[in-house]
């Protein structure tokens, strides 16, 4: 009895790689299909492996003191203005976008009647321009912004660009999130004479913050890469940018002209590395956000 | 004889041009337990729902006819000051992923009260009249969604009762759960009763047997028939009724 | 729709048919003993009263299986609820039949018994235990009917068995010993009566909802 239990191989877990090929064997079909799916994980890991080994062996040994220095000139390249600006523009376009976005998916998810046609049109237009192109983006802004506002190349104007670009990314993530939350929250609230704003202010948007924070996350992650809406709308002047009109040039931006001029292209990788250390921060810095916020909320 | 409570009055129930509720005529006593029964889709939620006017939420439904509460016409009254005095407990146990304290303090915060001091009485009162406060009492500021499916359900009664209802409706409160967790909700029925008005749905025939005083038999949006639990269950009237009650429906 | 639960609800009807042609025989079988007729034997009415005592046990076992295990309600519940009432009356009745059965050794005299109108009453007794089981088999509230009324017929007859005695022992040269175990019996018809009607109100209960004695017992309506 013990002795055939050994010998059983177990349906679940604790099963090697190799045994579950050979458990395979009598099913080419399946045992072709394992490899490939084993395959593609191991071609994805290495390519990723490869960009992030290679974007830091090239960057880090150009990481100097001077990079960090506070103006900038062609001898110490430094990045910081770059950075601020990053900085700056990323509060810019979220302050802007992120209330504008939830609200609006408050209103669709919450308020409007579900075959009420101005909804089906807001859900068909944010659609459309969650797949429009960035550069197209920079080309309304600097027509627009830039050239009929008289807002000249600006921080103002790369942030109202970007702000547009991202909005149907909040949006879109946060009707998912505020659909996402039981119907079954919003009856209870009902049910005790709670109203509209009240149910949707107390119950139903603090259960949808942590998907409300991932769109934000999925966002910033556009600001900070974004480089062609941004050349056409905030120039590429690498300062900190003294007012919200004038211009600035964010990280990705400033790693652009470096590699594209090519006189500094080992700053541009440490740039990058920068960027990355930068984009890391920023999600680990939402997700710790939004486990203080959805404290005591979930199990 | 105990006065009605409720009186439903000639009410049809559509959802779009599908009739839900067919002229359904009702008085509902007070201080007494009501049990809805029927086949699902029988239409025992919706008028359930009518009663709070819950209803109200769902596109493209309509009513007609006049449900009146202590003979005032529920549709002339503020809907929120409806919802407190008539209070609902769902089928699946929806605490809000709140503490158990703030869960119970959400309804009377909403209708104004403030006070720590008097907030924490009502917190207590009204989980000590579910019987769930010796349960919980050590565990008020952890979150409500730790309690098991039986206990989330009390803290559910209990939440609707912190507000003062005078009506309590319950939709299958007990379908979802195991039968200690029934029991010792059937037992809490009982006890509440000699305070509120209960309404409750339920598909489990034993239950209205067990817990209810008057019981109201529906099919196909029609209320069959509404009698004495004892006679619903020895001696129904309808062909219809008897062929469900002794499961031969159909 | 639950076939199981019919099937057995049809087992228990067959089980208290065959319960009910039991006891018709048995008193049968004891009034024949009773009246000397040829080939009458008491100690057949003494087996059959263990196989309606049986019968009665796994009837009522039956009964508390369906009870615990389908958990009847309205009809059903009437029908096994009265199932359970007509079997212990049933029971008394085979035990009468035993009971007249016993007498039938110390009433030597078989003059006697044919002077009176035991035959009559053992006859209407037979008669109603019948009814009360067709009013069963058939549903029937007009078979239930005239078993309640033909009661009175039996306490009639009893009494003018007692008169008759009397007047016969008033006379001389009667066997008291006879004469008192023959008002006996007839007490023992009497009462079989009685059970066959608590049987047919039994059914009345279990086809209506209604039972005659709900006036005491509202709990029952």
């Amino acid at each position: 009895m013990r002795k055939q239990k050994q010998l059983a191989t177990p349906i679940y877990g604790k099963q090697s790689f190799l045994e579950k090929l050979i458990s395979y064997k009598k099913k080419p079909g399946s045992l072709i299909m394992a490899i490939l799916v084993m395959l593609a994980t191991a071609f994805t890991l290495f390519i990723i492996l490869y960009i992030l080994g290679y974007i830091l062996a090239k960057g880090i040994p150009y990481i100097t003191p001077s990079l960090f220095s506070w103006e900038y000139n062609s001898e110490n390249v430094s990045l910081m203005p770059a950075l601020i600006t990053t900085i700056e523009m990323t509060v810019l376009s979220l302050v802007i976008a992120v209330p504008l976005g939830i609200f609006t998916a408050i209103y669709l998810v919450e308020y409007a009647k579900s075959g009420n046609r101005l909804v089906k049109l807001i859900r068909l237009t944010t659609e459309t321009l969650s797949g429009i192109p960035s550069i197209i983006y920079g080309l309304f802004g600097m027509l627009f912004f830039v050239t009929y506002l008289k807002w000249k190349y600006s921080l103002l104007a790369g942030g109202l660009t970007l702000s547009i670009m991202i909005l149907p990314l909040i949006m879109r993530t946060t009707e998912e999130a505020l659909l996402a939350v039981p119907a079954s929250y919003r009856e209870a609230s009902f049910g005790l004479g709670a109203g509209r704003l009240r149910t949707v202010f107390r119950v139903v948007l603090p259960s949808a913050i942590p998907g409300i924070l991932a769109g934000v996350i999925l966002a910033i992650g556009r600001i900070v890469g974004e480089t062609a809406a941004l050349i056409y709308t905030a120039g590429t002047v690498a300062q900190v940018p003294p007012t919200l009109l004038s211009s600035g040039r964010t990280l990705a931006v400033h790693m652009y002209l470096l590699s594209s001029e090519g006189l500094n292209t080992n700053q541009a990788y440490a740039t990058a590395v920068v960027l990355l250390i930068l984009v890391v921060l920023i999600n680990g810095l939402s997700s710790l956000v939004s486990r203080k916020l959805s404290k005591g909320k979930q199990v | 004889m105990n006065s009605n409570k409720i009186s439903i009055q000639n009410v049809d129930l559509f959802y779009g041009t599908f009739q839900a509720l067919k002229s359904i005529n009702m008085d509902i006593p007070e201080n007494q337990v009501t049990a809805f029964i029927g086949p699902s889709g029988c239409g025992k939620s919706t008028l359930l729902k009518c009663l709070n006017r819950m209803n109200d939420l769902v596109e493209g439904c309509k009513i007609t006819g006049e449900i009146l509460l202590d003979d005032k016409s529920i549709n002339q009254m503020d809907v929120n000051l409806l919802r407190k005095q008539v209070g609902m407990v769902f089928q699946k146990p929806n605490p809000f992923p709140m503490s158990v304290y703030d869960n119970i303090a959400f309804g009377p915060r909403t209708h104004g009260i403030r006070s720590r001091v008097m907030l924490d009485e009502i917190v207590e009162k009204s989980l000590r009249d579910a019987a769930i406060w010796d349960e919980v009492k050590d565990r008020l500021n952890k979150s409500a969604l730790g309690l098991s499916g039986g206990q989330q359900q009390r803290l559910c009664i209990a939440r609707a009762l912190a507000v003062h209802p005078e009506v309590l409706l319950m939709d299958e409160p007990t379908s979802a759960l195991d039968p200690i967790s029934t029991s010792k909700i059937e037992e809490l029925c009982t006890q509440l009763k000699k305070e509120y008005t209960i309404v409750i749905v339920t598909h489990n025939m034993q239950q209205a047997a067990r817990i209810s005083d008057r019981t109201a038999f529906f099919l196909l949006g029609e209320a069959v028939e509404y009698t004495d639990t004892e006679k619903m269950f020895s001696m129904p009237t309808d062909k219809r009724t008897e062929d469900y009650i002794t499961g031969r429906f159909g | 729709m639950r076939t199981k639960f019919d099937e057995q609800l049809n087992q228990l009807h067959v089980d208290l048919i065959k319960m009910g042609s039991l006891c018709e025989e048995a008193i049968t079988l004891a009034a024949q003993a009773l009246l000397r007729e040829p080939g009458a034997d008491p100690q057949k009415v003494f087996s059959l009263e263990t196989e309606i005592d049986q019968l009665e046990w796994e009837i009522e076992s039956h009964c508390m299986r369906l009870l615990l295990r389908q958990q009847p309600m309205a009809r059903d519940l009437r029908s096994v609820s009265a199932a359970l009432k007509i079997i212990s009356d049933m029971e008394r009745i085979g035990d009468q039949a035993a009971d007249i059965a016993e007498l039938t050794p110390y009433i030597a005299d078989c003059a006697l018994q044919n002077k009176l109108h035991i035959k009559d009453m053992a006859k209407e007794a037979v008669s109603m235990v019948t009814g009360s089981v067709d009013a069963y088999v058939k549903e029937d509230l007009d078979l239930v009917q005239k078993v309640i009324d033909q009661d009175d017929t039996v306490d009639a007859l009893f009494n003018q068995v007692k008169t008759e005695l009397i007047e016969l022992v008033q006379e001389k040269g009667t066997d008291a010993q006879a004469a008192l175990d023959l008002l006996m019996a007839a007490k023992y018809f009497e009462r079989i009566g009685d059970h066959a009607v608590n049987v047919a109100e039994w059914v009345e209960y279990s086809l209506t909802g209604v039972h005659k004695s709900s006036e005491h017992h509202p709990a029952l309506c």
